[in-house]
C-alpha cells in the first residue's frame, strides 16, 4: 500500500466505473420513493429516510415492516439490524481510507454497499478514497433525488395494489438478497430464517416475524465453524 | 410515532456507520461476530421477502404477490438490474388482477 499521488488515468477510469455504479444504483431510488409513500409514509418523511438513513435495505425494512402493519419500532429494529452489516464494512476500510476528524465523521454517512465495493478492491490510500468518495457521492446524490420523484408520483397514483406496488415490496428485497445466495449455508439460513418469519405470522404482532428471524442468523453464526471474510456485495454498474 | 422510528433508526445506522470506521478492528473482528454481521442481513431480507408476499395480517395467504416474485426470480436469473426486477414484479401483479 503507498501514499503515492494517483496518477491519473488510473484516477479516471476509478471515477469511470464508480459513477457507472452510483447512476445504476442511485435511480433506484425510484422505488423506494413509491414503495414508501404507498407504505402510508409522507413524501417528507420519505425524503428523511434517503438523506438521514441512506442505506438502502434497512429503509425499505423500515417502510415494508409498516407496510405490513407492524409498529414503527419493530420497522427501526429491523433497520438497525440490517445496518449492522455496515460496520464490518467500515472495520475494512478504515486502514484503507485513513480518515479522521470531520472527513471520517462525513464519509460514515455514504458508508454503503456499493461505495465499500469499490473501494475495498484498491491497492494505494488515494485509489480507495476516489473509489470510494465518487462512488458514495454519486450514489447518496441521485438516491435522494430518485426517492423525491418516486415519492411524487407515488402520491398521485391512488391505490398502490392497482399497480402492484405491494408485489413491488417483495421484488425489491429479493433482489437486495439475491447476490448473496450464491454461498449455500447463506441458501441455508435463508429459506429457514423465511420459515421462521411465516411461522410466527399467525402468533405474532406484525413486525415480530421479521425479528425472530434474526435468531436463526445468530443460530447458524454459533452452530457453523471456519472464518471467512466479511461478504461485500458486487457493485452492479 | 413513525416520525420518531424514522428519527431514532436514522442515527442508529449513521452511528453503525461511523463505528466501524472509528472502532480499533480487534474490538469487533471476531469470527463469530462478522459470521454474526454476515448472516443477519440473510436471514432478515429473507424474512422480509416471505412476509411481504404471502403474509397478510395473521395469515398466509397466495395472491397476485407470489405470482410477482415469480417474476422477479425470473428477471433475476436473467440477470436484470434492480429497477426492471422491482417494477416487472409490480407490473405482473397489476396484470393478474385486472383479470
Amino acid at each position: 500500500m503507498t501514499a503515492a499521488p494517483l496518477d491519473p488515468s488510473e484516477r479516471s477510469a476509478i471515477v469511470r466505473d464508480s459513477l457507472g455504479v452510483g447512476f445504476a444504483t442511485g435511480a433506484y431510488g425510484v422505488s423506494f420513493g413509491a414503495v414508501s409513500v404507498a407504505a402510508g409514509l409522507s413524501v417528507a418523511q420519505t425524503c428523511a429516510l434517503s438523506l438521514l438513513m441512506f442505506t438502502g435495505a434497512s429503509q425499505f425494512a423500515l417502510v415494508g415492516v409498516i407496510a405490513a402493519g407492524g409498529a414503527p419500532v419493530s420497522g427501526a429494529l429491523t433497520a438497525l439490524l440490517l445496518g449492522t452489516r455496515n460496520t464490518l464494512y467500515g472495520l475494512r476500510l478504515a486502514a484503507l481510507l485513513r480518515w479522521t476528524g470531520w472527513r471520517r465523521a462525513l464519509a460514515a454517512q455514504i458508508l454503503i454497499d456499493e461505495s465499500t465495493a469499490m473501494a475495498v478492491t484498491r491497492t494505494s490510500v488515494p485509489a480507495a478514497r476516489v473509489g470510494f468518495l465518487t462512488t458514495g457521492a454519486s450514489v447518496f446524490v441521485l438516491w435522494n433525488l430518485a426517492t423525491l420523484a418516486g415519492a411524487v408520483a407515488g402520491t398521485q397514483l391512488g391505490d398502490p395494489r392497482t399497480y402492484g406496488l405491494d408485489a413491488a415490496v417483495g421484488g425489491a428485497f429479493l433482489a437486495l438478497l439475491w447476490p448473496r445466495l450464491r454461498n449455500g449455508r447463506n441458501r441455508v439460513v435463508a429459506v429457514a430464517a423465511a420459515a421462521v418469519a411465516l411461522g410466527m405470522v399467525p402468533l405474532s404482532p406484525a413486525g415480530v416475524p421479521v425479528l425472530a428471524a434474526a435468531g436463526v442468523a445468530l443460530l447458524a453464526a454459533v452452530l457453523t465453524r471456519g472464518t471467512d471474510p466479511t461478504e461485500i456485495p458486487e457493485a452492479r454498474s | 410515532m413513525t416520525w420518531l422510528a424514522i428519527l431514532v433508526a436514522a442515527a442508529g445506522c449513521y452511528l453503525l456507520k461511523l463505528a466501524g470506521l472509528s472502532v480499533p478492528p480487534r474490538v469487533l473482528e471476531r469470527p463469530l461476530v462478522e459470521r454474526v454481521a454476515d448472516l443477519i442481513p440473510v436471514a432478515l431480507l429473507a424474512a422480509l421477502v416471505a412476509v411481504q408476499v404471502v403474509g397478510s395480517g395473521h395469515h398466509l395467504v397466495l395472491d397476485a404477490r407470489a405470482l410477482g416474485l415469480a417474476v422477479a426470480v425470473v428477471l433475476l436469473l436473467l440477470r436484470a438490474p434492480f429497477l426492471a426486477v422491482v417494477f416487472g414484479a409490480a407490473l405482473a401483479a397489476a396484470l393478474v388482477r385486472l383479470l
